[in-house]
């Protein structure tokens, strides 16, 4: 019991500057790494530091990046959704049907948000109701999601969207400000707002950290994961409207695999994928990481699929390395 | 590995075992964990033919030397032996080659898996091609298991077994591996009368076959009836050791308390107010019937009874972690419905609970984030937080408790016991409480911050809280309480005051029998 | 084998198929015809040979997510080789494909065992990881049937009693991992990790070791899986079986096997992919478009974990436990 020795009576409020807390923080290495990208990638080729190009650069993680919001404070809570890349083609095939039906552009946003929200609460009723396990739940939902897309379309498409739709994926707010990257931007801001200065971040912490502690101390665990549930559906929802403007049509196989690719985002951002850590500016240095090797591996004309090896095992040596440096060090003191 | 056939060949008498003769002997083994000493030298010797007792307060480091013999854990510091050689157990396995078992507080065993399965895993014996012999398993497992009088089948699955039976697959377990050692912690806690009769007969049995006993109890009648030598532990240290012919209940209390059982405990006098809360007929389909008392504001009433009595249980349901099927709950003279911990802590029931790690505190938050977090309505402003709002009022409550911490940041985790104690009642008196619920307050926490946890509910009473405190420590029930209510498997058994608050009372009662212990 | 036949959650399961399939049978007899079944059979073998692996790996509280990109991936390899030394005999083609496939399942166990990564970032990352090896082994190329030796393409699909030999590799492999799960100490120290992981220490068995094995034993059945799916379908790709894993985890939970660990059989695995199996194998007999597939076994997904969970909670565990759901 070292601190019953001297120990003064008055404890400081904290012992490290903030400083001292932002250096050799994640999200402090992430945005060395995305320098260092910048850089590589302004070398390795003179199209890239256009302005146009980076614009179009960005397509690569909007989308992916406002669900990885949401689903950070998921998995810090300690659970997770499969299930939103199959929510976005639900909601966008919901859209085209209602573009069928002679809805107008607010009327088609709204029926995305709507999808997004009743898959999210579907989710949440049955991970917090009955209480069941997330991964497992959302892998069925998945599959539920996408089907019922599969069941309305076949191998056919909807097209045929207003044109005015289009400015959600296409349009641009200023210069090469794209409307989704605006979005990109303020919803950032509100989740790490949300998650970093609220009650309710504070209770995600809580949750994730230790459920029955939380719930010991009057945190209703259960209502806190179930708006979770219902705002990763939202913010697949708003990626649906983005998504299905951008590309003007609407497949069921939409946005097929993204659901790895945002944990995958949300992991290199520092989030804990057993919970209870993690930040929101990491998520967004992650995003912006992935999207500018994308392009930068583009420029160079290499493969996207080459890059998944290197983000496969950055994913992979982002965890083990720590893990293998605290061994080593544990080794030689002993 | 050694066959179970053998195991029972071995009936008539181990070779190796003359009684008198020491078997395994630690000596100066210490174990140290991040911001505690849970042991400091301590010694034990186990013979073969005889039950040594391994007595002392939660907390004393009991569970600690179990793992060390089992080869969980490894000590920091001195030796183990077997009949005079040093031995050395890096992993459990090694623990279980040199003839050591454990039967555990809950049996720790494999729900899928069958009772013969369940005997005799890692140590299978195998047919051809290196398979297991499950003929051979079931046949050797009914043997075993109808040695020790149980009649199962050794086909069925664990999940269908009761508590009794699988604390009885748990034996034969032990008796199957040829264990010269059988480590057994409180076999009892859960265990009817007739049961308990029926393992103090398989204990006598394990006896007559040589093995080394080493019992570990909190029930002083079970203690003076099956054992032949007693160990004591206190807080981590060896506080004597001898044969429990020579030694009384009383020198024993006082072995494991350190002081005599009427040590001075700051218990202020107050002049009770009026009633807080009342509970009337609480009733849990499974848990505990018909609970009712009333509370006053400055009273401290304290709840005794054994392990799994259900006290923690209707405490719990109280805070609104379980739903009762009946009862009723008032405050201040006004019905209230609690359906969650939440309503409770906004009726002004807070509930200080007995597992620290996994529900008092948030570990990996800091320690301001757990004092504020029921709080935190109060210290944000539409729903904002303001991180100086919650500096000050964790500091207000954690300097009113005497923390020691190295700063409000650090993560509670890395905060002794006692300090992480002092946390988790921080945090519910920032919330303002009328009553607060205490359950084992001072349950493996480190003497000093015991006296300060004493002292402080002392203080909490005398300000106009009104105190529930649920402890298995006689010392503490009775020198903290104005009034004691015994629970016995769920139901109130006694309730004591003034003159009838003595320790025989007390055990008697929550024991449920008329004769004490002597 | 017997004793795991009439458990509850299987006898249910293998009701609801043959429920289903007697359903199938009054509209369209044909759908029972032993030829049919023994088609839908084969074409379910890969799922099933994949579900046994998954399975283990549940079993222990772990997940692979890389099966079918190590499936992809070793597929590509053994195609390759074969490409460029079609003399190589078959026998030496599966051996290739069954190392190949466990050293593939032992990278992922490795980082379990002895990293402690959680494993649903390491197969995460492995399974992006193999996907993206086998553009580099193939440069992004697709390899034909007309690239590949007969004998390589033939050997599932030659028949032995009625049955192609895919199917009889499926139940050669039903059997050994029955007796594998039931018989061996390793078998069982599955069910033990993942039941009850800190009492399995107490027995001496190696956790991390079995969580290892259980990917060994994954991976060697993706790439045995590798082999069969290239040469039976006679082209590889980059893509092929994208998705798969999911379909395999699916067939492990509508079969009963607890994503928690140490609950599940191997006749559950084995009726969780036969059921994905009929369903699929029917909807056009009757007339459903297949496109309905993908919904009905996501429902089946989520029923079985519900009714499963239901099924648990029934057993009158302390109510203690489930207090991290309550509101």
């Amino acid at each position: 019991m070292s601190e019953t020795a001297a120990g003064p009576r008055e404890i400081p409020d904290r012992l490290s500057s903030p400083i001292q807390r932002l250096t050799g923080s994640w999200e402090t290495l992430l945005l060395a790494v995305a320098i260092a990208v910048f850089f590589v990638n302004t070398m390795a080729s003179p199209y890239f530091l256009d302005p146009w190009n980076l614009s179009d650069a960005t397509f690569n993680f909007t989308e992916k990046a406002m669900i990885g919001f949401a689903m950070a404070l998921l998995i810090i809570s300690g659970e997770i959704d499969l299930s939103v890349a199959s929510i976005i083609a639900l909601a966008s095939t919901a859209m085209g049907f209602a573009v069928q039906l002679g809805f107008d552009t607010s009327a088609l946003v709204a029926t995305g948000l709507l999808v997004g929200l009743v898959c999210g609460a579907f989710n949440g009723a049955l991970v917090t109701g009955l209480g069941l396990p997330s991964i497992v739940v959302t892998i069925g939902t998945m599959s539920l999601f996408r089907g019922i897309s599969y069941i309305v379309l076949g191998d056919q498409a909807y097209t045929g969207y207003p044109s005015s739709f289009a400015y959600f994926g296409q349009g641009y707010v200023w210069w090469v400000f794209s409307f989704e990257l605006a979005l990109f931007a303020a919803l950032a801001v509100i989740f790490a707002v949300l998650l970093h200065k609220t009650n309710f971040g504070r209770a995600v912490y809580a949750i994730g950290n230790n459920p029955t502690g939380a719930l010991f101390s009057g945190i209703r665990v259960g209502r806190v994961k179930f708006i979770l549930f219902l705002l990763t559906g939202l913010m697949s929802g708003i990626a649906a409207i983005c998504l299905t403007s951008r590309l003007g049509s609407t497949r069921p196989s939409i946005a097929f695999g993204w659901e790895l690719e945002v944990v995958t985002m949300v992991v290199l951002g520092g989030i804990n994928i057993l919970g209870g850590s993690g930040t929101i500016p990491g998520v967004v240095l992650a995003a912006i990481v992935m999207g500018m090797v994308t392009f930068g591996f583009g420029l160079l004309n290499v493969p996207g699929i080459v890059m998944s090896i290197f983000i496969g095992a950055l994913l992979i040596a982002v965890i083990a390395l720590p893990r293998i440096w605290r061994r080593i060090s544990k080794g030689t003191r002993a | 590995m050694l066959a179970s056939s053998q195991a029972i060949a071995a009936e008539d008498g181990n070779a190796t075992a003359v009684p008198g003769k020491l078997l395994l002997s630690l000596s100066g083994i210490s174990k140290e964990f991040p911001g505690v000493r849970a042991l400091s030298e301590v010694s034990l010797d186990l013979y073969p033919g005889e039950v040594t007792a391994l007595v002392g307060e939660n907390g004393a480091g009991k569970s600690t030397i179990v793992k060390i013999l089992t080869g969980i854990y490894q000590p920091d510091g001195g030796t183990i032996t077997i009949d005079g050689e040093e031995v050395f157990f890096p992993t459990a396995h090694a623990a279980s080659d040199a003839g050591i078992t454990a039967i555990h507080q809950e049996t720790v065993l494999f729900d899928e898996l069958t009772v013969a399965e369940n005997i005799f895993i890692g140590h299978a014996p195998k047919g051809r091609f290196g398979l297991i012999d499950t003929a051979r398993m079931h046949r050797d497992a009914k043997s075993l298991l109808e040695r020790i009088g149980a009649t199962i089948d050794p086909g069925a699955r664990l999940r269908d077994l009761g508590i009794a039976n699988r604390h009885l697959v748990a034996i034969a377990r032990a008796l199957s591996v040829d264990a010269r050692v059988v480590i057994m912690d409180e076999p009892t806690a859960a265990l009817s009368h007739k049961e308990i009769s029926e393992l103090y007969d398989l204990v006598e049995k394990l006896k007559a076959d040589g093995k080394a006993i080493l019992f570990i109890s909190h029930k002083f009648d079970e203690i003076f009836r099956i054992a032949d030598r007693y160990t004591v532990f206190r807080d981590g240290e060896l506080a004597g050791s001898g044969t429990m012919a020579d030694v009384s209940e009383d020198e024993l209390v006082r072995m494991m308390v350190g002081r005599s059982v009427d040590q001075i405990f700051p218990k202020q006098q107050v002049a009770l107010g009026e009633e807080v809360l009342r509970v009337s007929d609480y009733c849990h389909p499974s848990e505990f019937d018909s609970i009712g008392f009333s509370l006053r504001k400055g009273e401290i009433l304290g709840f005794y009874g054994l392990v799994g009595a259900g006290r923690s249980e209707f405490m719990q349901a109280l805070f609104g972690i379980t739903k009762p099927s009946r009862g009723t709950v008032s405050i201040e003279g006004r019905n209230i419905t609690i359906n969650s911990p939440a309503d409770a802590i906004s009726e002004g029931i807070v509930y200080v609970p007995e597992d620290r790690g996994r529900q008092g505190t948030v570990i990996g938050l800091p320690i301001f984030e757990n004092v504020t977090l029921p709080s935190l309505s109060r210290t944000s402003r539409h729903g904002f937080i303001r991180l100086a709002e919650e500096f000050s009022l964790a500091r207000k409550y954690t300097s009113r408790l005497d923390l020691r911490a190295a700063s409000l940041d650090q993560d509670v985790g890395n905060l002794s016991g006692g300090n992480q104690q002092k946390v988790v009642i921080a945090k519910w008196l920032a919330t303002e409480p009328s009553v607060i619920i205490l359950d084992e307050p001072t349950k493996g926490i480190d003497i000093g911050s015991k006296a300060a946890v004493h002292e402080f509910m002392s203080e909490l009473a005398a300000s106009g809280l009104a105190v529930v405190m649920v402890s298995s420590e006689i010392p503490e029930i009775l020198g903290m309480s104005d009034r004691v209510i015994v629970m016995k498997e769920g139901r109130i058994a006694a309730e004591l005051t003034g003159e009838g608050m003595n320790p025989e009372s007390l055990v008697r009662a929550a024991a449920g029998i008329a004769e004490a212990a002597k | 084998m017997i004793q795991n036949a009439v458990k509850s959650r299987e006898a249910i399961l293998a009701l609801a198929i043959l429920a289903m399939t007697g359903l199938i049978a009054t509209r369209f007899p044909g759908f029972i015809r032993p030829a049919n079944l023994a088609n839908v059979f084969n074409d379910t073998a890969p799922l099933i040979i994949l579900a046994l692996g998954q399975m283990v790996v549940i079993l222990t509280r772990c997940i692979d997510l890389s099966v079918a990109a190590n499936l992809a991936l070793t597929g590509m390899i053994v195609a390759t080789i074969n490409t460029v030394a079609p003399d190589i005999p078959i026998g030496l083609i599966i051996a290739i494909a069954i190392s190949l496939g466990a050293l593939l399942g032992a990278f992922n166990g490795i980082l379990v065992w002895k990293l402690d990564i959680p494993p649903i970032v390491v197969t995460l990352g492995t399974m992006t990881i193999y996907r993206g090896i086998i553009f580099l082994v193939s440069e992004g190329q697709w390899i034909n049937a007309h690239e590949m030796s007969e004998p390589f393409k033939h050997f599932p699909r030659a028949t032995i009693a009625g049955l192609p030999v895919l199917s009889w590799i499926a139940i050669l492999c039903i059997t050994l991992f029955a007796v594998i799960v039931a018989r061996t100490p390793l078998g069982r120290a599955f069910f033990a990790v993942g039941g009850n992981p800190n009492a399995a220490v107490y027995t001496g068995i190696d956790v991390g070791f079995t969580r290892f094995m259980a990917y060994v034993f994954a991976g060697a059945l993706s790439g045995l899986t590798g082999y069969l799916w290239v040469a039976r379908y006679a082209v590889a790709y980059v893509d092929i079986a994208g998705g798969f894993e999911l379909e395999v985890v699916a067939a492990c939970v509508i079969g009963g096997v607890s994503i928690a660990g140490g609950i599940g059989s191997v006749a559950g695995a084995v009726l969780g992919a036969l059921f994905l199996g009929v369903v699929k194998n029917a909807l056009p007999v009757i007339n459903i478009s297949p496109f309905w597939q993908l919904a009905i076994s996501g429902s089946a997904i989520i029923i079985a974990i519900a009714f499963n969970a239901r099924a648990q909670r029934q057993k009158g565990r302390v109510i203690l436990k489930t207090a991290e759901h309550a509101t």
